[in-house]
């Protein structure tokens, strides 16, 4: 595996299988009377969240203090961008604190990047603008494996506004280096231009992919996109792209509904839908924990020391 | 004044058979093949390349408002190691080169450099902030000599302000250098939208941004029977609008950058911020297209839009850093990769496209501007440039003499090396180094004799009788 988590391309297939057989062990951990393991001991994970995201921030601080790290949660909300400390002073800052992994939450794509040209420690992608989210992927593929046995072969339906996503983007890679079909569905003014080079399918009408669905993930609209000019309105969103009874009535029975949260409830998924038992999204919930200790520990050498 | 004369042994003027010229008294005194002349140094060019001293028609020189990133000394002294006589200063200064007099303190600057030619290039709106007209005549009628008008940076959006800058600035043979990009396409975009910035989930900027632009100024430009020169080309469609423009017989020129002629947005994957510029690198049929177009004329000329930039507002995030690039040093070498080793054009083709037709776009052409843009023969004046096209080098951001260090080309091997500037029969580089400029040290009546030089690119004489 590389030093760092930045894209879902950075996993080849047997990385990927890697954590996620990984993540199943150590979900064991969660049903243990002390949820604790002295894997991490001594080693410093700092959450750098330079966005507000406090459920991944919290699935990460879980993950790393139930592998007895030490974290520092460093929230550096609105004090990079434009002013104040640059990302590289605070780079230097961690560095000079022997953070031994960085777990990166940032608005500007690419952040990542950047941040481990100036970092000697691991740096793990937690969202960065509208780039990548690997973990969210890395949870996701362990969620529909979970639920329907396998990744080869699934097909998989994202849904929604793709072009600001990082959630599909990583989705998109790795579920392809684990063998699945993604189809992604959205109006075209939410897919990017170029999305006939990515190595998917893609589509305007969700009625039509539904019953070739396995898995469907409804992405979040973001509240700014609604006044843009990207669709008429929420309303009008709603019924070409939301997932109600109706639709949900369209897909195989075995089929699962998944959503990376936070939701919109009556906008792109409805609340029947989101509560029925179809849904994933608090398993996902639990799930990301789980994955997030197997990164942490794969990156911080845990392999090693385990052996 | 210093009266010395040189003599350049055996270089190849554009190229050509090799030939002697002798400088003197600030012209090209004699060509072909001389003895020794009284009192001349000699410089044995052998293997050399001998073209006319190059013309920049977009350069950020930052000063006044950022000094920390350029000042017009250290910008000037870049150009002359680059082989530019003449540099076209970008009007984005703060405060903006909106009035005559920042345009005249600009030029000032310049000539007290020494180093090279500063054409200020004036305001076209106030404040560059596309509600009115900046005083177009009164920079026109200044010391400075404004011909060429720009708010590059910024679009003139307004379709009736851009129609009525390309009308007004006819009274003065003026032309409009247009940064084309519709603002409202462009809105937060980061890199060229294409697979490249969809993968990298980096806010793109359409082809059609500028395409629409250009269109629309060449429509205005032959309806008002003005000039429009466009700057930064940097797509393919933008190629065939500009042709088509040409070909109706319309004033429209156009000039490309050495980086859009050679690097491609791939380099985003970096997420480096060195290759953040705008307009943004395209891809690699774009740079094909380029090419091609300022093989065949369509595109008239190269210009660096030289963009130096600090160091803090480069090493960031790319979403948060600067525009820009710098590109006076490396212009040349560039454009000697991309279109002369590629057998696209000759070093004829080299002199026309970076000396002789910015030159005329820029309209120091005679009429009281310094003379730039001459083909080498005696009578000329002596702005010229020695270079060697067998050298070649990696690119060292910290040999530089600008104060930025934002060059793309950083660790990238280029052919190339220019080895001596003449500034009107003066050495300002010689050996690839600067000859130290006694700038600062020149006497007030020094100063004001080469105010009167800059102004009629003559040697300084007895004041011409007014």
């Amino acid at each position: 595996m590389n030093r760092h988590l930045i894209s879902a391309a950075d996993l080849s297939r047997d990385d990927a299988l890697l954590i996620l057989d990984t993540a199943d062990e150590l979900a064991q951990v969660a049903d243990r009377p002390i949820r604790k393991l002295p894997t991490l001991r001594g080693r410093t994970v700092v959450n750098l969240f330079y966005e507000d995201s406090t459920r991944t921030r919290i699935s990460f601080e879980a993950a790393a203090k139930r592998l007895s790290a030490d974290v520092i949660n460093f929230s550096a909300k609105g004090s990079s961008v434009a002013k104040g400390e640059s990302l590289k002073d605070t780079a230097l800052t961690l560095e000079a604190m022997g953070a031994d992994a960085v777990v990166i939450r940032h608005s500007a794509s690419g952040a990542p990047h950047r941040l481990a040209g100036w970092v000697r420690g691991s740096v793990v992608n937690a969202g960065d603008g509208q780039h990548e989210h690997p973990t969210q992927a890395l949870l996701d593929a362990f969620t529909m494996r979970r639920r329907l046995g396998r990744l080869d072969g699934l097909r998989v339906t994202i849904v929604g506004d793709v072009l600001h996503s990082r959630v599909a983007r990583s989705n998109v890679l790795l579920l392809r280096t684990l063998g699945a079909e993604v189809t992604l569905v959205a109006p075209p003014t939410l897919l990017p231009v170029a999305v006939g080079s990515w190595p998917c399918d893609s589509g305007y009408d969700l009625d039509a992919a539904l019953p070739k669905t396995d898995v469907v993930m409804m992405l979040r609209v973001q509240a700014e996109r609604m006044n843009a000019a990207y669709f008429p309105t929420v309303r009008e969103y709603s019924r070409r792209y939301g997932l109600d009874d109706r639709r949900l009535a369209l897909l195989p029975e075995h089929a699962i509904v998944m959503h990376p949260g936070p939701m919109n409830r009556g906008v792109e998924i409805a609340a029947d839908v989101a509560d029925s038992p179809r849904s994933t999204i608090v398993e996902q919930v639990a799930n990301g924990v789980s994955i997030r200790m197997a990164v942490l520990y794969l990156l911080l050498g845990g392999a090693e020391a385990a052996r | 004044m210093s009266e010395s004369a040189w003599l350049i042994k055996s270089a190849s003027p554009a190229g050509g058979p090799a030939t002697d010229l002798l400088l003197r008294d600030g012209q090209i005194a004699d060509m072909g093949a001389l003895g020794a002349a009284d009192g001349a140094r000699v410089i044995d060019a052998a293997g050399l390349i001998a073209l006319p001293g190059l013309v920049d028609l977009h350069t950020h020189l930052r000063e006044p408002g950022r000094e920390d990133a350029e000042t017009v000394e250290t910008g000037t002294a870049a150009a002359a190691l680059g082989g530019f006589t003449a540099v076209h200063a970008m009007a984005n200064t703060e405060p903006a080169a909106d009035t005559a007099g920042v345009v005249e303190q600009i030029w000032r600057l310049g000539v007290r450099a020494g180093y090279c030619d500063v054409r200020p290039v004036g305001a076209v709106t106030a404040g560059l902030a596309g509600s009115q007209l900046a005083e177009l005549g009164a920079m026109a009628d200044s010391r400075a000599r404004v011909r060429v008008y720009s708010d590059d940076g910024r679009c003139v959006s307004d379709a009736v302000l851009m129609r009525r800058a390309l009308e007004y600035v006819k009274a003065f043979d003026g032309v409009i250098a247009q940064h084309a990009q519709e603002p409202r396409l462009t809105d937060g975009a980061q890199m060229n939208e294409g697979e490249v910035s969809g993968r990298l989930g980096l806010t793109g900027w359409p082809a059609v941004a500028e395409e629409a632009i250009i269109a629309r100024d060449c429509l205005l430009a032959a309806h008002v029977d003005s000039a429009l020169h466009i700057c930064h080309v940097s797509t393919a469609g933008s190629v065939e609008i500009i042709r088509w423009a040409k070909s109706k017989g319309w004033r429209v020129t156009a000039e490309v950058t050495p980086h859009h002629l050679l690097l491609t947005d791939e380099l985003a994957e970096t997420y480096d911020p060195v290759y953040k510029v705008n307009p943004p690198l395209r891809t690699k049929a774009d740079v094909a297209a380029l090419r091609a177009a300022l093989a065949d004329g369509t595109i008239d000329c190269v210009a660096t839009d030289h963009a130096p930039h600090s160091v803090e507002d480069k090493e960031t995030e790319w979403q948060v850093a600067a525009f820009g690039m710098t590109g006076l040093e490396t212009a040349l070498r560039v454009v000697q990769a991309a279109m002369v080793d590629t057998g696209l054009l000759d070093w004829a083709g080299v002199a026309d496209r970076m000396s002789v037709r910015p030159a005329a776009i820029g309209r120091l052409t005679g009429q009281g501007a310094p003379l730039h843009g001459r083909p080498l023969q005696p009578g000329s004046p002596a702005n010229l440039v020695l270079y060697d096209p067998a050298a070649r080098s990696v690119v060292s951001p910290a040999a530089h003499a600008s104060r930025s260090r934002n060059t793309p080309f950083a660790r990238m091997e280029l052919p190339g090396s220019v080895q001596a500037t003449f500034l009107r029969g003066e050495p300002v580089v010689l050996g690839g180094k600067l000859v130290a400029s006694d700038g600062q040290a020149a006497s007030d009546s020094q100063l004001a004799a080469r105010e009167r030089q800059s102004q009629r690119g003559q040697p300084a004489g007895p004041e011409p009788v007014r």
